[in-house]
């Protein structure tokens, strides 16, 4: 299968690929057994993976979605190593490594605004540092195979029980074959008030990316973790399929914010999920810019009374596109509460699916929930559909729940246009105040780059 | 300044204007009056080149320069403005930088934000507008007096050459109509020129216009000055 080559993606460079270590292409026991290997993990993780990758092999292709008939498990790499080991500091990464990241701004965003960074190159976290304050506050940020060392009894505590191996068929696939990715453990009462980062970078060609993240913040805690993500250019598919479990103890707090900026020959296939206890608030924060496929339903379990969830999502589908994104909200606990808001934009051919599940259990009464989602179509060529599900099995509840699909009115751009903007211009306008209610959410910084990736993304598209 | 000759405009392939001719002069204030269904408000969106009509004859000058074939943007960056009938709604877009992708796509000479924000706030403070407006979204939720007090804002701030006023008095009492006429009048210099289009005789004893003419089933059936104006007051629209 291949795929259009854009032009417009600034992040389709690729460097000469470097490995210390890769298994051979195609997936086997054999194969997890190696990747175990050299993690050389605990006989308690291999037999995880080995049990993970047994559900892998019987389960089925979910069929409910996204086309995934271009993802052929045989012919791509799970696992390679670029160096040796991780370092703290950007100079002792080899020279193509460390010009990716520098080409990608993170060691300069590092500077300016973030507590910590994490950088993921193929399989491995090949940089990570925090700032020293946090650690001595006893905030834990590394990757995972440095947490199942250094920190077995949380990881062995709240490893898959948040998205256990049999979820789905990717959660089986993460679970069997998964590498790096970030640990973080956030005790009780601190607040980190400026976020903690991980870049995931793919270079090699028919990659499989796996990286496992696993948050948990202790009672009356906070922390903002961001995470992005390109690749190169590829004619061939690559594919990213990451789990992320997040737990959140009584009274604390997570935002979780996602600058999806794939190359488009990605198939991004992640499960998501947090668990809140009570008065705690879980805050997903997605942004889905590029990929070929992405199907992606951040989730949130409130099972504590009090608990809330916000979820911002925004996902545009350009040319050869198709971002199958959504939420899923459970209420389990009574006097939980839920705030969703989808946006999506289509163009050029692109197809936009928002895909909700809200539930409320017998015993969860005094839930307040409200659902919006909204889809701006921007030509005839391209498609925007809505999967809600409800179910209320409570009384007493108050649910809201609102769609609404539009196109932009030529109405809108004659009046854009008669204050001096071309068509194009106008509906970059209307697309920038379409999705500012999720933007505004974001840090500064991020909202710059958003701006600036639906601006080369709408390049041409109108007029 | 403005030349509109022998113009027919169709509209779903009705014919709306038929063959209207009109010469605006540097400095001068030209009201169009007429009954509902006219054609005025439809001449104001042709001159501003709305896509939504079709012009099936005749021509318009703007500065000796036929703009027919011209986009509105194009237009705009010429300094034609309209200020709409109904202004539209775009959400999610603030006032302050609407204003200022508006100002930039319209002059070459780009204001600091600090500049931008200042002349804002200083062509709101005569109409009345809070500070605060500039922090909405541009029509969203605003009222009738809002909406037409926000396009005299972007009158004065884009301050174009020629502006076309189409219907500004519906929605506005008699406080806000005086606080608009008094914000063109203000605007005003002897090189603009203005296009009142109204129903009502009653913007135009706070705007004094030096031309006035009635239009009648898409074409201009009577000029003359203001007392014209009084005279369509006292005795309608029947004119023979």
């Amino acid at each position: 299968m291949s795929f259009p080559i854009t032009t417009d993606y600034k992040y389709g460079f690729r460097d000469e690929e470097i490995a210390v270590a890769r298994t051979p292409k195609g997936l086997s026991r054999k194969i997890v057994e190696m990747i175990s290997h050299y993690k050389n993990e605990p006989q308690w993780m291999l037999d995880f993976r080995l049990h993970a990758y047994d559900l892998f092999c019987k389960k089925k292709m979910p069929n409910w979605g996204a086309d995934l008939s271009g993802i052929n498990f045989d012919d791509m790499y799970y696992y390679l190593k670029p160096t040796e080991r991780t370092t703290h500091d950007w100079a002792d990464l080899p020279a193509g490594i460390k010009s990716t990241f520098d080409r990608l701004g993170i060691p300069q965003m590092e500077q300016d605004f973030l507590a910590g960074v994490g950088a993921q190159y193929d399989s491995e976290v090949v940089y990570h540092n925090m700032r020293k304050e946090l650690t001595d506050l006893g905030v834990v940020f590394c990757d995972v195979e440095t947490a199942v060392r250094e920190h077995p009894d949380l990881v062995k505590k709240y490893f898959g029980t948040v998205i256990p191996p049999g979820d789905n068929k990717f959660a089986s696939l993460n679970s069997a074959v998964w590498s790096g990715g970030s640990f973080i453990y956030i005790p009780p009462g601190v607040q980190v008030n400026t976020p903690l980062q991980a870049y995931f970078r793919i270079n090699a060609q028919n990659m499989g990316q796996f990286e496992r993240t696993l948050i948990i913040a202790d009672e009356g805690s906070f922390v903002h973790y961001v995470e992005g993500c390109t690749a190169p250019i590829y004619q061939s598919a690559s594919l990213h399929s990451a789990v992320v479990e997040i737990i959140c103890l009584r009274g604390s707090r997570v935002r979780y914010t996602t600058v999806q900026n794939w190359s488009k020959n990605v198939y991004n296939l992640v499960t998501k999920r947090a668990v809140a206890y009570e008065d705690a608030t879980m805050e997903w924060v997605d942004g889905n810019f590029g990929s070929r496929v992405t199907m992606k339903y951040p989730a949130v379990y409130l099972m504590g009374k009090g608990a809330r969830a916000d979820i911002l999502s925004l996902a545009m589908a350009g040319e050869g596109q198709h971002q199958d994104a959504g939420s899923k909200v459970i209420h389990v606990a009574p006097y939980t509460s839920s705030h969703v808001v989808s946006k999506s934009v289509s163009h050029r051919g692109g197809r936009t699916s928002y895909r909700g599940l809200l539930k409320v259990h017998p015993e969860a009464h005094g839930v307040k929930s409200n659902v919006q989602c909204d889809a701006l179509i921007l030509d005839k060529f391209s498609r925007s559909d809505t999967y809600p599900v409800m179910q209320i099995d409570n009384d007493d509840v108050s649910i809201g729940h609102e769609a609404t699909v539009s196109k932009i009115g030529t109405e809108q751009l004659f009046y854009l246009q008669s204050r001096g903007l071309s068509p194009q211009e106008a509906s970059l306008m209307i697309v920038n105040g379409f999705i500012e209610p999720i933007v505004k959410e974001l840090p500064l910084e991020y909202a710059v780059e958003m701006n600036r990736l639906i601006e080369l993304e709408m390049e041409g598209s109108v007029g | 300044m403005l030349s509109i000759q022998r113009l027919s405009v169709s509209v779903d392939d009705a014919l709306i204007l038929k063959g209207s001719s009109l010469t605006i002069g540097e400095g001068h204030v030209h009201a169009i009056m007429g009954p509902n269904g006219s054609g005025k408000s439809t001449l104001a969106n042709v001159i501003a080149g709305n896509p939504a009509y079709t012009v099936t004859g005749g021509d318009i000058f703007f500065n000796n320069e036929s703009i027919i074939e011209l986009s509105p943007e194009q237009r705009a960056r010429k300094g034609i403005f309209l200020a709409f009938q109904y202004p539209i709604e775009i959400p999610g877009v603030s006032v302050s930088s609407f204003l200022r992708t508006a100002y930039q796509k319209t002059h070459d000479e780009v204001a600091s934000v600090s500049e931008f924000q200042t002349s804002v706030e200083h062509a709101m403070q005569p109409l009345g507008i809070p500070k605060e407006f500039s922090e909405r979204n541009v029509n969203e939720g605003f009222s009738g007096g809002e909406k037409k007090k926000a396009e005299i804002l972007q009158l004065k701030i884009l301050d174009p050459k020629f502006v076309v006023i189409d219907e500004i008095d519906s929605g506005l009492d008699i406080d806000a109509l005086q606080v608009v006429a008094q914000a063109i009048r203000e605007w005003m210099t002897p090189e603009k020129s203005v296009l009142i289009i109204t129903h009502y005789n009653r913007i135009l004893k706070y705007l004094e216009p030096t031309h006035v003419h009635i239009m009648k089933e898409g074409m201009i059936i009577k000029s003359g000055n203001k007392n014209l104006a009084e005279e369509v007051e006292s005795v309608g629209y029947s004119f023979r």
